[in-house]
Protein backbone atom coordinates (compact mmCIF):
# COMPACT_ATOMS: atom_id res chain seq x y z
CA UNK A 1 0.00 0.00 0.00
CA UNK A 2 1.41 3.34 -1.17
CA UNK A 3 1.54 5.61 1.98
CA UNK A 4 -0.30 8.86 1.59
CA UNK A 5 1.31 12.19 2.24
CA UNK A 6 -1.43 14.56 1.39
CA UNK A 7 -4.98 13.92 2.12
CA UNK A 8 -7.53 16.77 1.37
CA UNK A 9 -10.94 16.16 2.62
CA UNK A 10 -14.33 18.07 1.94
CA UNK A 11 -12.23 21.31 1.34
CA UNK A 12 -14.26 24.35 0.24
CA UNK A 13 -13.96 27.76 -0.25
CA UNK A 14 -15.52 30.09 -0.90
CA UNK A 15 -15.70 34.52 -1.49
CA UNK A 16 -18.85 35.53 -0.63
CA UNK A 17 -21.39 34.06 -2.58
CA UNK A 18 -18.87 32.84 -4.66
CA UNK A 19 -17.95 29.61 -4.59
CA UNK A 20 -14.26 28.77 -5.38
CA UNK A 21 -14.21 24.68 -4.96
CA UNK A 22 -16.50 22.41 -2.62
CA UNK A 23 -16.09 19.32 -0.90
CA UNK A 24 -12.88 18.54 -2.42
CA UNK A 25 -10.86 15.38 -1.98
CA UNK A 26 -7.47 14.31 -2.94
CA UNK A 27 -5.20 12.65 -1.93
CA UNK A 28 -1.50 12.61 -2.97
CA UNK A 29 0.87 9.51 -1.99
CA UNK A 30 4.60 9.35 -1.33
CA UNK A 31 6.45 9.68 -4.50
CA UNK A 32 3.75 10.38 -6.68
CA UNK A 33 3.51 13.41 -9.16
CA UNK A 34 0.07 14.24 -9.12
CA UNK A 35 -1.56 16.68 -11.72
CA UNK A 36 -4.18 19.28 -10.94
CA UNK A 37 -6.10 20.81 -14.63
CA UNK A 38 -8.91 22.90 -15.42
CA UNK A 39 -9.89 25.90 -17.29
CA UNK A 40 -8.48 28.75 -15.70
CA UNK A 41 -11.19 30.51 -12.90
CA UNK A 42 -11.86 27.34 -11.73
CA UNK A 43 -9.98 27.49 -8.18
CA UNK A 44 -6.58 25.57 -8.88
CA UNK A 45 -4.16 28.36 -7.64
CA UNK A 46 -6.83 29.09 -4.69
CA UNK A 47 -6.52 25.21 -3.93
CA UNK A 48 -2.99 25.30 -3.62
CA UNK A 49 -3.03 28.22 -1.56
CA UNK A 50 -5.62 26.40 0.77
CA UNK A 51 -4.02 23.63 0.87
CA UNK A 52 -0.26 25.02 2.44
CA UNK A 53 -2.61 27.74 4.48
CA UNK A 54 -1.71 30.70 2.87
CA UNK A 55 -5.60 31.19 2.50
CA UNK A 56 -7.64 29.39 5.06
CA UNK A 57 -9.93 27.48 3.42
CA UNK A 58 -14.12 27.74 4.88
CA UNK A 59 -14.51 23.87 5.85
CA UNK A 60 -13.00 21.08 5.16
CA UNK A 61 -9.78 19.01 6.44
CA UNK A 62 -6.00 18.39 5.29
CA UNK A 63 -3.36 16.19 6.49
CA UNK A 64 0.18 15.97 6.08
CA UNK A 65 2.18 12.80 6.80
CA UNK A 66 -0.88 11.62 8.53
CA UNK A 67 -1.05 14.98 10.99
CA UNK A 68 -4.48 16.92 10.56
CA UNK A 69 -2.76 20.53 9.84
CA UNK A 70 -5.97 22.64 9.91
CA UNK A 71 -6.93 21.77 13.54
CA UNK A 72 -7.51 25.57 14.97
CA UNK A 73 -4.26 26.62 16.34
CA UNK A 74 -1.79 24.35 14.54
CA UNK A 75 1.58 26.13 13.78
CA UNK A 76 0.85 27.09 10.00
CA UNK A 77 4.77 28.24 9.84
CA UNK A 78 5.93 25.16 10.71
CA UNK A 79 3.24 23.32 7.62
CA UNK A 80 4.65 25.79 4.82
CA UNK A 81 8.38 24.91 6.31
CA UNK A 82 7.40 21.27 4.98
CA UNK A 83 5.36 21.85 2.00
CA UNK A 84 7.32 23.88 -0.95
CA UNK A 85 5.41 26.15 -2.87
CA UNK A 86 6.53 27.42 -6.11
CA UNK A 87 4.45 30.29 -8.02
CA UNK A 88 3.78 31.36 -11.72
CA UNK A 89 5.84 34.75 -11.25
CA UNK A 90 8.82 33.31 -9.27
CA UNK A 91 8.47 35.76 -6.46
CA UNK A 92 11.98 35.30 -5.84
CA UNK A 93 13.44 37.71 -3.39
CA UNK A 94 14.76 40.84 -5.56
CA UNK A 95 17.05 41.76 -3.33
CA UNK A 96 18.84 38.92 -2.77
CA UNK A 97 21.33 36.58 -5.17
CA UNK A 98 19.95 33.64 -6.65
CA UNK A 99 22.27 31.63 -3.28
CA UNK A 100 20.59 34.34 -1.06
CA UNK A 101 17.83 33.59 -2.37
CA UNK A 102 17.92 29.73 -0.78
CA UNK A 103 20.15 30.27 1.90
CA UNK A 104 17.12 32.72 3.68
CA UNK A 105 15.13 29.93 4.62
CA UNK A 106 18.18 27.40 5.79
CA UNK A 107 19.67 30.35 7.89
CA UNK A 108 16.30 32.05 8.91
CA UNK A 109 13.52 29.46 8.94
CA UNK A 110 15.79 26.16 9.92
CA UNK A 111 18.45 28.06 11.60
CA UNK A 112 21.63 26.85 10.25
CA UNK A 113 24.86 27.97 10.76
CA UNK A 114 26.46 29.94 8.08
CA UNK A 115 28.73 27.26 6.60
CA UNK A 116 25.86 24.56 6.39
CA UNK A 117 23.33 26.53 4.79
CA UNK A 118 25.59 28.37 2.20
CA UNK A 119 26.71 24.46 1.34
CA UNK A 120 23.03 23.24 1.32
CA UNK A 121 21.70 26.28 -0.61
CA UNK A 122 24.57 25.84 -3.31
CA UNK A 123 23.85 22.06 -3.32
CA UNK A 124 20.07 22.75 -4.29
CA UNK A 125 20.96 25.55 -6.97
CA UNK A 126 23.44 22.91 -8.50
CA UNK A 127 20.70 20.22 -8.54
CA UNK A 128 18.69 22.78 -10.56
CA UNK A 129 21.48 23.29 -12.56
CA UNK A 130 22.24 27.01 -11.58
CA UNK A 131 25.87 26.57 -9.59
CA UNK A 132 27.33 29.52 -12.03
CA UNK A 133 24.30 31.92 -11.72
CA UNK A 134 25.21 32.16 -7.60
CA UNK A 135 26.03 35.29 -7.34
CA UNK A 136 23.30 36.29 -9.35
CA UNK A 137 20.31 38.80 -8.86
CA UNK A 138 16.92 37.71 -9.73
CA UNK A 139 17.03 41.37 -12.34
CA UNK A 140 20.01 39.30 -13.91
CA UNK A 141 18.03 35.87 -14.23
CA UNK A 142 15.86 34.80 -17.61
CA UNK A 143 12.22 34.15 -16.41
CA UNK A 144 13.50 30.25 -16.73
CA UNK A 145 16.20 30.19 -14.29
CA UNK A 146 14.32 32.31 -11.65
CA UNK A 147 11.89 29.96 -11.85
CA UNK A 148 15.09 27.41 -11.35
CA UNK A 149 15.62 29.25 -8.09
CA UNK A 150 12.68 29.23 -6.82
CA UNK A 151 12.62 25.72 -7.11
CA UNK A 152 15.81 25.55 -5.61
CA UNK A 153 14.99 28.01 -2.77
CA UNK A 154 11.66 25.46 -2.07
CA UNK A 155 13.60 21.96 -2.46
CA UNK A 156 16.60 23.33 0.27
CA UNK A 157 13.98 23.20 3.36
CA UNK A 158 13.84 18.91 2.56
CA UNK A 159 9.53 19.95 1.66
CA UNK A 160 7.24 16.28 2.21
CA UNK A 161 5.57 17.94 -0.90
CA UNK A 162 5.69 20.04 -3.68
CA UNK A 163 3.37 22.06 -4.91
CA UNK A 164 3.63 23.92 -7.98
CA UNK A 165 1.06 26.75 -9.44
CA UNK A 166 1.12 26.76 -13.33
CA UNK A 167 5.08 27.03 -12.83
CA UNK A 168 5.25 28.10 -16.91
CA UNK A 169 2.30 29.47 -17.77
CA UNK A 170 4.23 33.21 -17.47
CA UNK A 171 7.58 31.90 -19.22
CA UNK A 172 8.14 32.61 -22.61
CA UNK A 173 8.22 29.04 -25.00
CA UNK A 174 11.65 28.71 -25.24
CA UNK A 175 12.46 28.51 -21.61
CA UNK A 176 9.66 26.58 -20.84
CA UNK A 177 11.45 22.70 -21.61
CA UNK A 178 14.52 23.73 -19.07
CA UNK A 179 11.74 23.83 -15.99
CA UNK A 180 9.90 21.12 -16.92
CA UNK A 181 13.02 19.33 -17.06
CA UNK A 182 14.11 20.03 -13.62
CA UNK A 183 10.60 18.99 -12.48
CA UNK A 184 10.52 15.85 -14.27
CA UNK A 185 13.89 14.88 -12.89
CA UNK A 186 11.92 15.73 -9.42
CA UNK A 187 9.60 13.55 -10.21
CA UNK A 188 11.94 10.77 -11.41
CA UNK A 189 14.13 11.38 -7.44
CA UNK A 190 10.90 10.21 -5.97
CA UNK A 191 9.81 13.72 -5.16
CA UNK A 192 5.86 13.80 -4.28
CA UNK A 193 4.62 16.67 -6.37
CA UNK A 194 1.25 18.23 -7.01
CA UNK A 195 1.18 20.49 -10.27
CA UNK A 196 -1.58 22.70 -11.46
CA UNK A 197 -0.27 23.02 -14.99
CA UNK A 198 -1.84 23.06 -19.06
CA UNK A 199 1.15 21.07 -19.88
CA UNK A 200 -0.15 18.39 -21.60
CA UNK A 201 2.78 16.83 -22.68
CA UNK A 202 4.70 17.04 -18.74
CA UNK A 203 1.16 15.34 -17.53
CA UNK A 204 1.29 12.79 -19.47
CA UNK A 205 4.55 11.25 -19.52
CA UNK A 206 5.12 11.99 -15.76
CA UNK A 207 1.78 12.14 -13.88
CA UNK A 208 0.93 9.45 -11.81
CA UNK A 209 -2.85 10.76 -12.13
CA UNK A 210 -4.54 13.24 -13.43
CA UNK A 211 -7.00 15.72 -11.57
CA UNK A 212 -9.83 17.65 -13.55
CA UNK A 213 -10.93 20.57 -12.00
CA UNK A 214 -14.28 22.58 -13.16
CA UNK A 215 -16.64 24.72 -11.90
CA UNK A 216 -15.09 24.05 -8.03
CA UNK A 217 -15.31 20.74 -7.74
CA UNK A 218 -13.44 17.80 -9.50
CA UNK A 219 -15.06 15.85 -12.40
CA UNK A 220 -12.73 13.35 -13.18
CA UNK A 221 -9.86 11.90 -11.95
CA UNK A 222 -7.36 8.70 -12.75
CA UNK A 223 -4.20 7.80 -14.56
CA UNK A 224 -2.95 9.96 -17.50
CA UNK A 225 -3.93 6.77 -19.96
CA UNK A 226 -7.48 6.76 -18.39
CA UNK A 227 -8.04 10.17 -18.77
CA UNK A 228 -6.76 10.82 -22.20
CA UNK A 229 -8.04 7.51 -23.74
CA UNK A 230 -10.71 6.37 -21.54
CA UNK A 231 -12.33 9.28 -19.65
CA UNK A 232 -16.05 8.77 -18.10
CA UNK A 233 -17.07 12.05 -19.44
CA UNK A 234 -17.10 13.81 -22.32
CA UNK A 235 -16.15 16.80 -21.01
CA UNK A 236 -12.87 15.29 -20.13
CA UNK A 237 -12.26 14.14 -23.45
CA UNK A 238 -13.00 17.67 -25.05
CA UNK A 239 -10.52 19.72 -22.53
CA UNK A 240 -8.10 17.44 -22.40
CA UNK A 241 -7.68 17.38 -26.23
CA UNK A 242 -8.59 21.17 -26.64
CA UNK A 243 -5.58 21.64 -24.10
CA UNK A 244 -2.87 19.42 -25.90
CA UNK A 245 -3.69 20.93 -28.93
CA UNK A 246 -3.07 24.64 -27.83
CA UNK A 247 0.03 23.63 -25.70
CA UNK A 248 0.90 20.56 -27.80
CA UNK A 249 2.47 21.89 -30.73
CA UNK A 250 5.24 23.46 -29.32
CA UNK A 251 6.45 20.99 -27.28
CA UNK A 252 6.39 18.16 -29.92
CA UNK A 253 8.40 21.03 -31.62
CA UNK A 254 11.13 20.61 -28.82
CA UNK B 1 34.85 94.96 11.68
CA UNK B 2 37.26 91.63 10.69
CA UNK B 3 35.02 89.56 7.99
CA UNK B 4 36.87 85.99 9.00
CA UNK B 5 36.32 86.49 12.37
CA UNK B 6 32.54 87.53 11.99
CA UNK B 7 31.92 84.36 9.73
CA UNK B 8 33.49 82.30 11.61
CA UNK B 9 31.22 83.15 14.94
CA UNK B 10 28.09 82.07 12.70
CA UNK B 11 30.01 79.05 11.35
CA UNK B 12 30.56 78.22 15.16
CA UNK B 13 27.06 77.28 15.28
CA UNK B 14 27.20 75.01 12.60
CA UNK B 15 28.26 72.27 15.41
CA UNK B 16 24.87 72.78 16.85
CA UNK B 17 22.79 72.84 13.32
CA UNK B 18 24.66 69.00 13.02
CA UNK B 19 23.91 67.87 16.38
CA UNK B 20 20.23 68.77 16.60
CA UNK B 21 20.14 66.89 12.86
CA UNK B 22 21.82 64.04 14.12
CA UNK B 23 19.35 63.45 17.00
CA UNK B 24 16.29 64.29 14.89
CA UNK B 25 16.73 62.73 12.11
CA UNK B 26 17.96 58.58 13.20
CA UNK B 27 15.23 59.42 16.28
CA UNK B 28 12.52 60.25 13.97
CA UNK B 29 13.50 57.01 11.32
CA UNK B 30 13.17 55.28 15.04
CA UNK B 31 9.74 56.13 15.56
CA UNK B 32 8.69 56.92 11.89
CA UNK B 33 10.15 53.00 11.13
CA UNK B 34 7.54 51.57 14.16
CA UNK B 35 4.72 53.83 13.86
CA UNK B 36 4.52 52.86 9.61
CA UNK B 37 4.51 49.00 10.38
CA UNK B 38 2.29 49.47 13.09
CA UNK B 39 -0.13 51.43 10.24
CA UNK B 40 0.68 49.24 7.63
CA UNK B 41 0.95 45.84 9.51
CA UNK B 42 -0.92 46.59 12.65
CA UNK B 43 -4.55 45.89 12.08
CA UNK B 44 -7.33 48.64 12.12
CA UNK B 45 -7.73 50.51 14.81
CA UNK B 46 -3.66 50.97 15.07
CA UNK B 47 -4.05 51.92 11.84
CA UNK B 48 -6.75 54.15 12.41
CA UNK B 49 -4.87 55.80 15.51
CA UNK B 50 -1.57 56.67 12.89
CA UNK B 51 -2.91 57.82 10.57
CA UNK B 52 -4.82 60.44 12.84
CA UNK B 53 -1.22 61.14 14.41
CA UNK B 54 -0.06 61.28 10.58
CA UNK B 55 -2.50 64.17 9.83
CA UNK B 56 -2.39 66.16 13.22
CA UNK B 57 1.18 66.39 13.63
CA UNK B 58 1.63 67.27 9.78
CA UNK B 59 -1.73 69.41 9.79
CA UNK B 60 0.71 72.17 11.75
CA UNK B 61 3.64 74.18 11.06
CA UNK B 62 6.39 72.68 13.07
CA UNK B 63 7.26 75.69 14.87
CA UNK B 64 4.26 75.88 16.60
CA UNK B 65 5.08 71.73 18.13
CA UNK B 66 8.33 72.76 18.58
CA UNK B 67 6.64 75.39 21.07
CA UNK B 68 3.96 72.81 21.95
CA UNK B 69 6.42 69.58 22.36
CA UNK B 70 8.78 71.76 23.94
CA UNK B 71 6.92 72.69 27.24
CA UNK B 72 5.78 69.25 27.16
CA UNK B 73 9.00 67.78 26.85
CA UNK B 74 10.95 70.29 29.41
CA UNK B 75 7.85 69.89 31.41
CA UNK B 76 8.06 66.30 32.33
CA UNK B 77 11.74 65.75 32.35
CA UNK B 78 14.78 68.35 32.76
CA UNK B 79 16.26 68.73 29.80
CA UNK B 80 18.70 71.57 28.17
CA UNK B 81 16.65 73.49 25.49
CA UNK B 82 19.06 71.74 22.79
CA UNK B 83 17.78 68.50 24.37
CA UNK B 84 14.56 69.45 24.38
CA UNK B 85 14.29 70.96 20.90
CA UNK B 86 16.20 68.18 19.15
CA UNK B 87 14.09 65.41 20.74
CA UNK B 88 10.95 67.96 19.40
CA UNK B 89 11.89 67.94 16.12
CA UNK B 90 12.62 64.02 15.72
CA UNK B 91 8.94 63.80 16.87
CA UNK B 92 7.59 66.24 13.88
CA UNK B 93 9.86 64.71 11.48
CA UNK B 94 8.73 60.88 12.40
CA UNK B 95 5.51 61.67 11.06
CA UNK B 96 6.55 62.79 7.92
CA UNK B 97 9.50 59.79 8.01
CA UNK B 98 6.44 57.39 8.78
CA UNK B 99 4.47 57.94 5.71
CA UNK B 100 8.05 57.35 3.86
CA UNK B 101 8.31 54.10 5.37
CA UNK B 102 5.01 53.33 4.95
CA UNK B 103 4.51 54.45 1.10
CA UNK B 104 7.83 52.14 0.65
CA UNK B 105 6.87 49.56 2.16
CA UNK B 106 3.32 49.10 0.63
CA UNK B 107 5.52 49.81 -3.05
CA UNK B 108 7.15 46.35 -2.10
CA UNK B 109 4.66 43.63 -4.00
CA UNK B 110 2.63 41.13 -1.77
CA UNK B 111 3.77 38.83 -3.11
CA UNK B 112 7.37 39.18 -1.27
CA UNK B 113 5.32 38.57 1.58
CA UNK B 114 3.41 35.38 0.30
CA UNK B 115 6.94 33.73 -0.81
CA UNK B 116 8.81 34.28 2.42
CA UNK B 117 5.63 33.11 4.21
CA UNK B 118 5.40 29.96 1.77
CA UNK B 119 9.07 28.75 3.03
CA UNK B 120 7.77 28.85 6.30
CA UNK B 121 8.94 32.99 7.96
CA UNK B 122 6.49 33.71 10.29
CA UNK B 123 5.34 37.90 9.62
CA UNK B 124 8.06 39.02 11.45
CA UNK B 125 10.72 37.39 9.78
CA UNK B 126 9.24 37.93 6.54
CA UNK B 127 9.02 41.73 7.25
CA UNK B 128 12.33 41.64 8.84
CA UNK B 129 14.60 39.92 6.20
CA UNK B 130 12.63 40.38 3.17
CA UNK B 131 10.15 43.53 3.32
CA UNK B 132 12.08 45.94 5.17
CA UNK B 133 15.68 45.36 2.54
CA UNK B 134 13.46 46.39 -0.14
CA UNK B 135 11.53 49.41 1.21
CA UNK B 136 14.83 50.72 2.48
CA UNK B 137 16.00 51.03 -0.83
CA UNK B 138 12.70 52.81 -2.67
CA UNK B 139 12.90 55.02 0.51
CA UNK B 140 16.05 56.30 -0.10
CA UNK B 141 15.00 59.00 -2.83
CA UNK B 142 12.62 60.45 -0.64
CA UNK B 143 13.83 59.99 2.51
CA UNK B 144 17.23 62.58 1.53
CA UNK B 145 14.15 65.19 0.76
CA UNK B 146 12.97 64.95 4.37
CA UNK B 147 16.67 64.83 5.95
CA UNK B 148 17.07 68.41 4.24
CA UNK B 149 14.02 69.20 5.89
CA UNK B 150 14.80 68.41 9.08
CA UNK B 151 18.56 70.21 8.58
CA UNK B 152 16.69 73.16 7.45
CA UNK B 153 14.17 73.06 9.93
CA UNK B 154 16.53 72.10 12.72
CA UNK B 155 16.92 76.27 12.85
CA UNK B 156 14.02 76.79 14.05
CA UNK B 157 15.46 75.27 17.88
CA UNK B 158 16.81 78.90 17.41
CA UNK B 159 13.35 80.28 19.01
CA UNK B 160 14.64 77.89 22.23
CA UNK B 161 17.50 80.16 22.40
CA UNK B 162 20.10 77.39 21.23
CA UNK B 163 22.78 78.85 19.59
CA UNK B 164 23.01 77.49 16.35
CA UNK B 165 23.81 79.32 12.84
CA UNK B 166 20.50 81.28 12.96
CA UNK B 167 21.29 82.15 16.12
CA UNK B 168 24.23 83.69 15.73
CA UNK B 169 23.48 85.30 12.49
CA UNK B 170 20.85 86.99 14.12
CA UNK B 171 22.93 88.25 17.17
CA UNK B 172 25.96 89.12 14.89
CA UNK B 173 23.40 90.60 12.48
CA UNK B 174 22.41 93.33 15.16
CA UNK B 175 25.23 94.08 16.80
CA UNK B 176 27.10 94.71 13.62
CA UNK B 177 24.34 96.10 11.48
CA UNK B 178 25.33 94.00 8.81
CA UNK B 179 22.55 91.52 8.29
CA UNK B 180 23.07 91.05 4.80
CA UNK B 181 26.44 89.63 5.16
CA UNK B 182 25.14 87.44 8.38
CA UNK B 183 22.34 85.87 6.52
CA UNK B 184 24.34 84.97 3.29
CA UNK B 185 26.61 83.50 5.77
CA UNK B 186 24.18 81.29 7.47
CA UNK B 187 22.20 80.42 4.11
CA UNK B 188 25.23 79.36 2.42
CA UNK B 189 26.51 77.25 5.57
CA UNK B 190 22.92 75.52 5.35
CA UNK B 191 22.99 75.17 1.46
CA UNK B 192 26.38 73.48 1.91
CA UNK B 193 25.09 70.94 4.61
CA UNK B 194 22.17 70.18 2.88
CA UNK B 195 23.76 69.95 -0.67
CA UNK B 196 26.92 67.21 1.03
CA UNK B 197 23.82 65.42 2.50
CA UNK B 198 21.92 64.81 -0.20
CA UNK B 199 25.17 64.04 -2.50
CA UNK B 200 25.93 61.67 0.09
CA UNK B 201 22.49 60.08 0.26
CA UNK B 202 22.38 59.55 -4.11
CA UNK B 203 25.88 58.11 -3.74
CA UNK B 204 24.16 55.35 -1.14
CA UNK B 205 21.61 54.75 -3.17
CA UNK B 206 23.31 54.01 -6.16
CA UNK B 207 25.50 51.44 -4.03
CA UNK B 208 22.90 49.63 -2.51
CA UNK B 209 20.65 49.45 -6.13
CA UNK B 210 19.95 46.04 -7.09
CA UNK B 211 21.67 44.79 -10.38
CA UNK B 212 19.17 44.31 -13.33
CA UNK B 213 19.93 42.66 -16.61
CA UNK B 214 24.09 42.97 -17.47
Amino acid sequence: MSNPILIVKNLTKTYGDNVVFHDIDITVNEGDTDVIIGPSGTGKSTLLRCINLLTKADSGQIWLDGEEITVPGYDEDFVRQHIGMVFQNFLLFNHLTALDNVKIGLSKVKKLDDDQAERKAFQELDRVGLADRAQHYPGQLSGGQQQRVAIARALAMDPRIMLFDEPTSALDPELIGEVLEVMRKLALEGMTMLVVTHEMGFAREVSDRIIFLEKGSIVEEGSPEELFYRPKFERTREFLWKITELYGKKESED
Amino acid sequence: MNVSRFIQYIASGTAYTVAVSLISLPLGLILGLIFSLLYVYGGKILERLMSIYSSVMRGIPPIVLLFILYFVVSGSINLSPFWAGSISLGIVSSAYQMEIVRGALLSVSGGQMVAARAIGMSKLQAIRYVIIPQAFRLAIPPWSNEAAIVIKDSSLVYALGVPEILRRAQLISASSRQPFLAFITAGLIYFLLVFLTNRLLDGLEKRVRLPAHP
